[in-house]
């Protein structure tokens, strides 16, 4: 039992939190957020910064292929502390969801190709769960796929997407023909969404599809899970600041009970999130029996806090706190975001409920 | 980081399992699966001393009071297997959680000589005399006096909301030492023999029809002149380490028993359909996984408890366990339904979960209230500003 940083871990979580707050600043995400087209919701200063510089790009690919080759845990401290700042990067969408389907379900000769450019931030990657048109799912055949995407996270950024149809999993290259991309206008515009229309577009196979699947869905609820409990973090710090300079009836609002105590309960949840997001991000790394039902639990519990903390820090920031101006909105569709994507949190009990075989028969 | 134990550690496991399970199959089945805090003390006064015998009554004390030396880990792995092999509460936890701790942390070597082992054996009963009417969140203003006379201590005033009174041996209190003092200076931490002609013990009802806490009176109590922990003047510093204990590592042993009390919801659920209830299912999910998550605080907080850091997350793990319970005595009366509000024969006493719902009301008051910790967390993990206060400069 040694349930906390190792010294390697915390010094990663120091490199990423000094890197996060002096680069990933509001008026840099801001920008982020107005770009359209093939920049919208990246800074891609920062993406090329963070896969270069930090020395920690493809956190789970292997070193061979241009990675870190790090663990679960580093991986969640990465986007902890990315979710500390609303950073406008396709972490998720690159190397939460794609590079670790890639990694699971292709080919030797797929990974070496395709791995070492998404590590070193030269190409994006997304992943897309595609179905035909309003009917069931869209299907590879003979090397073509046809059909529709909707909600595929920094889809207008990307350069190729992993693809998830009803008989397997494809690699589609953005240029290829057939492929028509439309960005949606998002809530959270950090992490905007596309729409994939596949029309006898060129798909690669990916050599084990389940692994993929499972590999990318697993990954991407730790990353959100992981960025939500960041976000709720930063949720707290802001308002616990705002509490002790705004003065009201004479006094630091921060001092009102009835002000304080919703902080603190802020600060238990918080740290239950955290329980949950290195419980989860460790048992995946040791194999456990638990990996499921934990990812599972990181997820649903660590979403609500997020959405709780983000709507407590509009309130408890009054007027201020409902303005454009002001970054609690990025962190409350954010929240959002991370509650909406890859599962609600009702849904991941409702998992954690199978695997603890809560209706079995009695 | 790190999850599992190592395979000493699951080694120490096995053997610790395999005690209990002979015990507990063997002369003292019929404790087994006792869950009230009042029935049959004078067997589990037994048990206690078999524990203390087979030395695993205080696992984590040093060997040369009785304990075992045994590390955090094998702390949190006997307090698993002891709720896992459905053994009764402690009768004595005050004594092995509280008193045996803050004398640990505070007592000369002659104290800890005298009072550690008879605890560890399973020979010395204690309760904490901490709240009286007027003193209970704010314990600071507690009136209780004591002054030397002689060889002794002599106390007048009275205690409230003892717990366990009526089965101690030895009752621990803060006493007002300082004439004229008021708050937290002057007050003094005094270990009292409960079997003697100044002390009154009357039980209280609860909620649950049980009587687990009572009226303490001092009528010109004695205690040896010897029995002060720290220095006069000192109780305050003594009362906040022991609150230290009460709220952190102890609550650990009590939190693998809401395992038992979770599986019992679970089978109730299954057993009369309500687990299919999508409603019913995923507040089980929730408190299946807040009960994990519970584990795994705990387990981070003795980590670094461990490695000497103070880790401030560690303030919040009692609101954490006290709400969850709270929680589950709830789901557990809307999956029994009307079923859970009836008892047979003419006796107030409710089976383990309608009882869980009732008892664990007083979880989120005792220890500090959820209203108190919500002010340390906020002030002391968060930097917020004090309470302010009505009746102090
Ligand atoms: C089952 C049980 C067992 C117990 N066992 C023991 C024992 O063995 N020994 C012992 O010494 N004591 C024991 N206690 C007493 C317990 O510690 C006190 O009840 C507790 O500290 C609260 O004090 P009080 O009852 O005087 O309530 P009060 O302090 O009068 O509180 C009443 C209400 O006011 C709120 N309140 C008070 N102050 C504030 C504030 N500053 N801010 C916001 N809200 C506030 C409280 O949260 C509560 O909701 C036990 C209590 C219970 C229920």
């Amino acid at each position: 039992m040694d349930f906390a940083f190792t010294d390697e871990q915390a010094m990663i979580a120091e490199t990423a939190h000094a890197f996060f707050a002096e680069n990933a600043t509001s008026p840099r995400t801001r920008t982020a957020m107005a770009a359209t087209g093939k920049d919208a919701g990246i800074d891609r200063a920062l993406w090329t910064a963070f896969c270069t510089e930090l020395g920690l790009s493809g956190v789970g690919i292997p070193e061979a292929m241009g990675g870190a080759g790090l663990g679960m845990v580093e991986r969640a401290i990465l986007a902890e502390e990315g979710g500390r700042h609303t950073a406008a990067l396709p972490f998720l969408a690159s190397l939460g969801l794609a590079a670790p389907a890639i990694l699971a379900g292709g080919s030797a000769e797929q990974r070496s190709r395709l791995l070492p450019g998404l590590a070193s931030g030269e190409r994006i990657a997304s992943f897309a769960v595609a179905s035909a048109d309003g009917a069931a799912g869209a299907a590879l055949g003979d090397g073509t796929l046809t059909g529709t995407a909707l909600h595929v996270p920094h889809g207008a950024v990307a350069d190729l997407f992993v693809v998830v149809a009803t008989n397997g999993v494809a690699i589609v290259e953005r240029g290829a023909p057939g492929l028509a991309v439309t960005p949606l206008t998002s809530m959270d515009q950090t992490r905007p969404y596309a729409r994939l229309d596949f029309d006898s577009v060129a798909a690669e196979a990916l050599a084990d599809p389940r692994a993929a699947t499972n590999a990318a869905f697993v990954t991407g609820w730790l990353a959100i899970a992981a960025d939500a409990l960041g976000g709720a973090q930063a949720c707290l710090d802001r308002t616990v600041a705002y509490a002790q300079e705004r003065v009201q009836f004479g006094r630091a609002i921060g001092s009102f009970q009835a002000y304080k105590h919703r902080l603190a309960d802020m600060m238990v949840e918080i740290e239950q999130a955290r329980s949950a997001v290195y419980w989860a991000a460790c048992a995946i790394d040791e194999g456990s029996d638990e990996a499921m039902f934990a990812v599972h639990a990181a997820k649903a519990f660590a979403c609500d806090t997020y959405s709780h903390c983000a709507g407590e820090m509009i309130q408890l920031h009054g007027g201020i706190g409902f303005t454009w101006e002001h970054d609690a909105h990025l962190f409350f569709k954010r929240a959002r975001s991370n509650a909406s994507l890859l599962g609600a949190p009702d849904w991941h009990r409702e998992q954690v409920a199978g695997l603890a075989g809560l209706d079995r028969a009695a | 980081m790190r999850l599992g134990f190592s395979p000493e550690e699951e080694a120490f496991r096995a053997q610790a399992a395999a005690w209990l399970a002979a015990e507990l199959d063997g002369p003292f089945a019929d404790v087994r699966h006792i869950t009230s805090l009042t029935a049959s003390p004078r067997r589990r006064r037994d048990w206690e001393k078999r524990l203390g015998e087979a030395g695993w009554s205080c696992v984590g004390w040093p060997r040369a009071y009785g304990g075992r030396d045994a590390t955090l880990a094998e702390q949190v792995i006997f307090a698993e297997e002891y709720a896992r092999a459905g053994a009764p509460p402690r009768l004595n936890h005050i004594g092995i959680e509280l008193a045996g701790p803050t004398i640990l942390a505070f007592g000369t070597e002659e104290q800890k000589a005298r009072f550690l082992p008879a605890i560890a054996r399973g020979e010395k009963i204690w309760c904490q005399g901490y709240s009286e009417p007027g003193a209970g969140s704010d314990l600071a203003n507690i009136r209780t006096r004591a002054w030397r006379d002689g060889d002794d201590w002599v106390i007048e005033g009275q205690k409230i909301w003892t717990s366990l009174a009526q089965f101690s041996d030895w009752i621990f209190v803060i006493a007002r030492t300082g004439e004229g003092s008021n708050g937290p200076k002057g007050l003094s931490f005094l270990l009292i023999p409960v079997d003697q002609r100044g002390v009154t013990v009357r039980p209280i009802h609860q909620i649950t029809g049980e009587a687990e806490f009572n009226e303490t009176f001092f009528d010109g109590a004695r205690t040896d002149a010897a029995n002060i922990l720290g220095a006069p003047g000192d109780g305050w510093k003594v009362a906040m380490g022991l609150l230290g204990f009460e709220r952190g590592v102890s609550t650990l042993a009590q939190q693998m028993n809401f395992r038992n009390e979770l599986d019992a919801v679970i089978a109730a659920a299954r057993a009369n359909g309500e687990a299919k209830n999508p409603l019913i299912r995923q507040r089980l999910a929730k408190a299946e996984i807040g009960l994990k998550i519970m584990r795994y605080g705990a387990l981070r907080m003795l980590t670094d408890a461990e490695s000497g850091r103070l880790n401030p997350a560690a303030l919040t793990y009692k609101i954490q366990w006290a709400s969850w319970r709270r929680d589950l005595g709830e789901l557990a009366m809307d999956v029994l339904g009307v079923a859970g509000e009836t008892v047979a024969g003419h006796d107030y006493a409710f089976p383990m979960l309608p009882n869980l719902f009732l008892y664990s009301r007083a979880d989120t008051i005792y220890g500090g209230t959820n209203e108190i910790q919500r002010n340390i967390i906020a002030e002391r993990a968060l930097g917020l500003p004090r309470e302010p206060r009505g009746d102090l400069k």
